[in-house]
């Protein structure tokens, strides 16, 4: 049913339909509307058979978390930035144990300074943390993203972070198309963990691995994490046989010009490629671009990690340009997306732009936005821009 | 594409507004959209809420602009900024103030000059009536309703209850009715001030304690 | 209650002999069914109290619940030693996170029990002084405050003793570890340092709080039982002799163990939400000098370059123990 729903609030209940066993949160700007919705889910009842845990932090938020995994319940948590990275060592840790725990990640960047605002240097400073990260463009997409990911997580025994923009999307009412419980069970079924604490089968979980079996770890984990984005593909497909539209897909062209979603680039064109909802503004100025002689052809990311390196080449395709349109960054080195993609596109002869767009809130607008693309299209652009950086700040310290 | 920006100070319900409107255009409908521009807010501070109606999916998430529409909550913001920055023209505004629409415009050259685009309206009086205490969303919205066309009366009622309940909800939509009714008693009669306040009214007010919290579950308070 | 030991002088020891008593009175260890959690071929050094002290909290535990337990372990010895793979000395469901966050990870599995209606199945979480005392204090906190159902063990050894011996905020003055060597002016660990976490947990008002250690293994299992038969929050803290880290013979552990609270230095004693009801009365109080002069961890306060002044404040502060949880009330022999 449409509904016109603020996000956090909508993903709150879109985790209530997949019917945790234990919700425990630690509160952090902008994560609070999904976990307050959550805690009210289960005083008032609406929540059953479901432990609502306020814990100290997010490190013991992440913990909690570790615990009721590993005791066989299915598990949901929720952070941005600071809390993020405080509860890193416990993030890592749940990786490491097959954990199938689904966090939500209401991307803000990291002080100091202190800001509160979107960007996604957080979940992006997790990205080699052993967990699946999804980027939801809107707050239908952080809708459903939650329910694949319960779904693809406890298939393969492997966490995963539903990144969405923090405000942008967590504090924005939009009209969602919110799934009925009869869809979520028909996709997904209870939880059976590949293995968990059981009296009737004593297992020792978490046991140290000298030099002789680590490096097998690491192996098996990165082949679960490749093997993951074929698997995303197809839990894709079967969300749209049950809901009835695409979600998940790592990798997607928007707004091809025959409607199609994977469409490669042709010659000529500029490929865009970026995350999360800056996808959507883009997607805003793509018929005047193309109207303007600018063809673009736009690539939204789904998935950071696994990270669809072939799936990505290929959308690119024949693209004459790729700008990337990066939300966090690597000081000292550039864009964090736009690494990945320059290593997707190993041995294409196109040049890439990395631009760090919206780092800490600084709105993204279109007329930004459409002078780069516009600036690429000319040949102006340089490797990395920081998108309508105050020059006159800059002046003043050097 | 029609774009409104609500302009008001922490507590007086900026966010509300913003996604009160995105429903009433939502019953309407539009596609609609609200985003509050979020900071670490407190009382008293400016805030600010975008809303779009669209006869189309919105895909834009930048910050509104270029209004078509300024909606303004609190009147001390006339003097202490400039809320009909990038206003379109022809765009309109509705003004919870004591002032005439022609002060407003001396005040604020930005202000719509189109008769007819400006309505000016005591709100804290009218809000003061029924609730108590000056929460002037509603009634803004039902000024709104008016002033533009693009949302009825009814679906601002809609929207008041589908966020709260009881006394809370009809003072407000009672607010929302006064308000719609002042702005079109006074349409074409641009030139004419405002009174000082307004006639009172033995309005059955809600308790302290069926007021909204100010802080629980607000959105304006956010913990950095 | 406390179990005030009967002595039977003809062993040479404290132990009773089981033989000699009521099927219910004998100790969990002899029962035959006994499920030795932690069972042989671990890796802990020779004389570890920590391992016997984990054995006997957990087989008893498995005893009062009748099976249904599981155990959240911090990164610590207890882990490392019992756990290399692909080996593993658990019979118990058992988990090792972090080092901070047992605690945290107990409180899940507790939290999960509940939300599917097993609360037969009870949780243990265990860890030493520094998983416990220093970096995860906060989770353990948590953990009190919100009165979750899980009982917390501490393994008290004194220090890091997993990594070198290093101090820890249980660390006592004094005492010689690799962060607070015996040289300069003041050697050892700083007096008017460290915490104790009984009081700690006591603060928080938590149903249960005892402390133990592994001279006693009977009064420990009683106190098992206790804090087993509650349901919420609870705190043992065991007292470990760790013969590596405190210097002492093998050999001496149990005796170590005893020397600690016959001299004051130990206070063991129960508290219930927040308020001592019961202490054991110290039988034969010994001078702290013969507890700490058999560790070469205290050496650097005996012989000829001896500080008295140290001993001193030592003895001091098994006097203060004494009076404050009423160690040697009148007419116990001392």
């Amino acid at each position: 049913m449409h509904e016109l729903l603020e996000g956090s609030q909508a993903v709150a209940r879109a985790v209530g339909l997949c019917h945790p066993d234990v919700v425990c949160a630690y509160p952090i700007s902008p994560q609070t509307h999904i976990v307050e919705a959550l805690s009210g889910m289960v005083r008032t009842g609406k929540l059953v058979n479901c432990d609502y845990i306020n814990v100290e932090s997010e490190f013991a938020a992440m913990s909690v978390a570790i615990g009721a995994s590993a005791a066989g319940g299915r598990v949901y948590t929720a952070t941005a930035s600071q809390g993020l990275l405080y509860m890193a060592e416990a993030v890592y840790n749940a990786s490491g144990l097959g954990l199938p725990i689904v966090m939500t990640v209401a991307n803000r960047t990291i002080g100091a300074p202190i800001n509160i605002w979107n960007d996604q240097s957080d979940s992006l400073s997790q990205r080699d943390s052993g967990w699946l990260q999804l980027f939801a463009i809107d707050n239908q997409e952080a809708v459903d993203l939650h329910i694949i990911a319960y779904r693809l997580a406890e298939e393969i025994s492997i966490p995963i972070m539903v990144c969405m923009d923090g405000f942008v999307l967590t504090h924005a009412t939009d009209v969602v198309d919110m799934p009925t419980q009869e869809q979520v069970d028909a996709f997904l079924p209870s939880f059976t963990p590949r293995e968990s604490l059981d009296i009737d089968n004593p297992r020792s979980i978490g046991m140290m691995a000298g030099p002789d079996i680590f490096t097998e770890t690491k192996y098996l984990s990165h082949r679960a994490m490749l093997g993951a984005i074929d698997r995303l593909e197809e839990v894709s497909g079967e969300f749209e046989a049950i809901f009835g539209r695409r979600t998940g897909r790592p990798v997607r062209v928007l707004g091809a010009a025959n409607g199609s979603d994977s469409v490669p680039g042709r010659h000529g064109q500029i490929a865009v490629i970026a995350m999360g909802s800056v996808l959507g503004t883009l997607q805003a100025i793509q018929p005047v671009l193309r109207a303007s002689g600018v063809d673009i052809h736009l690539i939204g990311l789904g998935a950071f990690r696994p990270f669809p390196s072939r799936a990505l080449a290929a959308a690119i395709g024949q693209a004459s340009r790729v700008v990337v349109f990066d939300r966090a960054i690597q000081v000292g080195i550039g864009g964090v997306l736009s690494g990945a993609v320059r290593r997707a596109m190993k041995g294409s002869p196109a040049p890439l732009h990395s631009v760090a767009a919206g780092l800490g809130g600084r709105p993204i607008t279109e007329d930004s936005l459409a002078a780069i693309v516009r600036q690429a299209h000319a040949g102006d652009l340089s490797d990395l821009t920081f998108m309508d950086l105050r020059d006159d700040v800059i002046e003043k310290v050097s | 594409m029609f774009q409104i920006v609500i302009h008001g100070r922490g507590g007086q319900g900026v966010v509300t507004a913003s996604e009160m409107l995105a429903r009433a255009g939502f019953a309407g409908g539009f596609q609609v959209q609200a985003i509050p521009s979020f900071g670490s807010e407190r009382t008293g501070a400016p805030v600010v809420g975008y809303t779009r109606f669209s006869e189309s999916k919105i895909f834009t998430r930048e910050p509104i602009l270029t209004p078509d529409a300024v909606i303004v909550l609190d009147p001390t913001l006339l003097r202490a900024m400039n809320p009909f920055h990038g206003l379109a023209s022809g765009g309109w505004a509705a003004v919870n103030t004591r002032e005439s629409p022609n002060e407003v415009r001396r005040i604020s050259p930005d202000a719509p000059p189109t008769p007819g685009h400006l309505a000016t309206l005591p709100a804290d009086d009218i809000v003061r009536e029924y609730l108590g205490r000056p929460i002037p969303s509603a009634a803004l919205l039902g000024a709104f309703a008016a002033l533009t066309g693009k949302i009825t009366l009814q679906s601002v009622a809609d929207a008041v209850t589908h966020l709260f309940k009881g006394k809370v909800a009809s003072g407000n939509i009672a607010s929302a009715e006064v308000a719609y009714k002042w702005v079109e008693d006074h349409r074409g009669q641009e030139d004419v001030g405002a009174p000082n306040g307004i006639a009172h009214v033995d309005a059955d007010r809600p308790t302290e304690a069926e007021l909204p919290h100010a802080l629980i579950g607000s959105p304006e308070v956010s913990n950095a | 209650m406390v179990k005030v030991n009967v002595p039977f002088m003809q062993t040479g020891t404290l132990v009773v002999g089981n033989r000699l008593l009521d099927e219910t009175d004998r100790s969990v260890q002899a029962w035959q069914g006994r499920p030795s959690c932690l069972t042989h071929g671990h890796r802990a050094c020779q004389g570890c109290a920590e391992a016997l002290a984990a054995r006997w909290v957990l087989d008893t535990a498995m005893e009062v619940t009748d099976g249904k337990l599981m155990v959240a372990n911090a990164t610590g010895c207890l882990e490392v030693f019992s756990t290399l793979y692909p080996e593993s000395a658990w019979k118990v469901p058992w988990i090792h996170s972090l080092f901070a966050n047992s605690a945290s990870v107990a409180t899940g599995i507790a939290a999960v029990l509940r939300a599917r209606g097993r609360t037969d199945t009870r949780v243990i979480a265990q860890g030493g002084d520094g998983g416990t005392a220093d970096i995860g204090l906060a989770c353990l906190s948590g953990m009190f405050e919100r009165n979750d159902d899980v009982l917390y063990v501490c393994y008290d050894n004194q220090g890091y003793m997993n990594t070198g011996a290093q101090r820890s905020s249980a660390t006592p003055p004094a005492t010689r570890t690799a962060t607070t060597p015996a040289v300069g002016r003041d050697p050892g660990a700083p007096f008017g340092q460290g915490k104790s976490v009984p009081r700690i947990a006591m603060a928080h008002d938590i149903p249960y709080v005892a402390t133990a250690s592994v001279a006693d293994l009977r009064d420990l299992e009683a106190k098992v039982r206790t804090a087993m038969s509650h349901r919420g929050a609870r705190y043992l803290h065991v007292l470990v002799t760790c013969p590596l880290g405190w210097g002492t013979k093998s050999a001496d552990s149990i005796k170590m163990a005893r020397l600690a609270v016959r001299c004051g230095l130990f206070p063991v004693f129960e508290a219930e939400y927040g308020e001592v009801t019961a202490s054991t009365p110290i039988r034969d109080r010994v001078p702290v000098e013969e507890y700490l002069r058999p560790q070469r961890r205290f050496a650097h306060l005996f012989g000829p370059n001896g500080d008295e002044i140290a001993l001193g404040r030592i003895r001091h502060m098994a006097e203060r123990n004494i009076r404050q949880y009423n160690l040697c009330p009148e007419g116990s022999r001392s």
